[in-house]
């Protein structure tokens, strides 16, 4: 079913990583992730399988993970610190470990608030850089955090996230510095709409010789409509977008909005490429996984039919 | 709109300068006086409610102390962190808005902004880069000075040793 880990080796090449990111289901239906992951084959080395998305009640992460791996695309399991307690998160680790899933991406996790059940009761047991640290004990010194060994220890690709844009902004490289430290080898940013902005925050990490020890995949996604930029703009916490973005898609025809979106989210892509010490590109698309390739080929980054590495020819 | 609710932190902007802080933790460090105190508060679960109750007193109109029973102010510009909505330990979380709001709270300012703005003023802001392990859930409502002063508390944050500790 598995061909060898492909965002492992992905990252060690000197070739743009791409990763994506899909949202399970609201609903039981299997063939959901499949259809989600499926037009993403070929076209990314390894795709986000979220964790309760903006605290939203969903199929979750393993079992979303399990069935992209069942359809021939490599998962990165998200785990948030806002459900589990550190007994659940370790067990639910380990078991990611065991079913064959190759990476996982560590972080604290949106409120309930913003969610469908805001009257949840908000975990935060552990908060993300405690997670990395638990994770890199469990997989390097092969213990849990009570201490009892783990035989055979876990063996995934530690991701982290960072935000570049929240205040404040001088701590923000320095708190990717902490994860590094507790041992992300990989982090997937925010959406990047703001390159300068970015770039500024990559000389710090740069300063700082974090990416040296850890890949950094800069988040981008396109916007597709107006009404998803309002959105975007009110309701997703921590997203920062400049004036400029809305400027220039109210410039052009209705009808040719989300088209603008696609232009301008490859072209992003193609200016943090460029920046040094970035390895890659997360591309974002919520409810939209299908328009991926067009914005990645738009962006120069298309593969040629078999060269995929891994996940192209996994049936 | 409805009163706000209890059971997410709001966060607290400390009430005294982080200067001020700084040198009373100096008078508050562990030494035989108060290892002896400890002791003693600790024969006596009259005399350990009094003084816990004297220390919540002090630091909840202080710092919005919440009784962690594990203090880690000193690292933290005296913004204490458990009155983040998701009491992280470890610095601030992606979603503080562009104006510093708190994104549970979006009419207050993020606790590590605070938190970063005094450590930072004070020449401290490499305390912010230290390792906060994981809290320890049972201590909650224990005298965190108590357990500063008999060490339990000696290893809650590192620069590179793994998150587990021995726990009491």
């Amino acid at each position: 079913m598995t061909s060898p880990p492909s965002l492992r080796s992905s990252l060690q090449s000197a070739q743009a990583t791409v990763t994506a990111e899909v949202g399970p289901p609201r609903g039981a239906d299997p063939d959901a992730v499949r259809r989600k992951v499926e037009p993403l084959r070929g076209w990314v080395d390894a795709v986000n399988i979220t964790d309760g998305q903006g605290a939203h009640a969903r199929l979750s992460n393993w079992a979303g993970s399990l069935l992209a791996l069942a359809a021939g695309v490599e998962p990165v399991m998200q785990v948030t610190c806002r459900d589990r307690n550190r007994i659940a998160l370790q067990s639910d680790l380990l078991s990611a470990a065991a079913l064959g899933i190759p990476n996982v991406v560590l972080m604290t996790g949106d409120h309930p608030r913003f969610g469908d059940h805001p009257d949840a009761k908000p975990v935060f047991d552990l908060d993300g850089v405690q997670l990395v640290w638990t994770a890199r004990t469990m997989r390097d010194e092969g213990r849990l955090l009570s201490g009892r060994t783990l035989d055979p220890p876990p063996r995934w690709l530690i991701g982290a996230v960072e935000n570049p844009f929240a205040p404040p902004a001088r701590f923000r490289a320095a708190r990717l510095g902490k994860k590094v430290a507790a041992g992300a080898e990989f982090a997937q940013t925010q959406f990047v709409f703001d390159v300068p902005a970015f770039a500024r925050w990559m000389a710090d990490v740069r300063d700082l010789g974090l990416d040296r020890r850890c890949k950094i995949l800069a988040g981008v996604g396109p916007v597709r409509s107006l009404r998803a930029l309002e959105y975007m703009q009110g309701n997703v916490p921590g997203l920062w977008i400049p004036d400029e973005i809305g400027r220039r898609l109210r410039g052009v025809p209705a009808d040719r909005v989300a088209d603008e979106g696609l232009t301008m989210c490859a072209e992003i892509i193609q200016q943090v490429l460029e920046i040094p010490g970035v390895s890659g590109v997360h591309v974002m698309a919520p409810g939209f996984s299908r328009g991926i390739p067009e914005v990645l080929a738009r962006a120069g980054l298309a593969r040629p039919v078999g060269a995929g590495t891994g996940s192209g020819h996994a049936h | 709109m409805l009163p706000r609710g209890r059971s997410w932190p709001p966060p607290v902007r400390p009430r005294l300068p982080a200067w001020l802080l700084y040198r009373i933790q100096r008078l508050l460090a562990p030494n035989a006086f108060y290892r002896r105190l400890a002791r003693w508060l600790e024969r006596s679960p009259a005399r350990y409610r009094a003084f816990t109750a004297a220390e919540r007193t002090a630091k909840s109109g202080l710092f919005g102390c919440r009784m962690c029973g594990q203090c880690t102010l000193p690292v933290t510009g005296y913004a204490c962190p458990m009155t983040c909505p998701k009491q992280l330990r470890n610095g601030p979380c992606g979603g503080v808005g562009s104006d510093g709001s708190c994104e549970v709270y979006p009419d207050l300012r993020c606790v590590w902004l605070v938190a970063f703005e005094r450590a930072e003023g004070g020449g401290r802001a490499a305390d912010l880069h230290l390792l906060q392990r994981p809290i320890d859930q049972r201590a909650w409502g224990q005298s965190s000075w108590v357990n500063y002063w008999s060490g339990r508390d000696d290893d809650l944050w590192a620069t590179g040793a793994g998150p587990a500790t021995e726990r009491r």
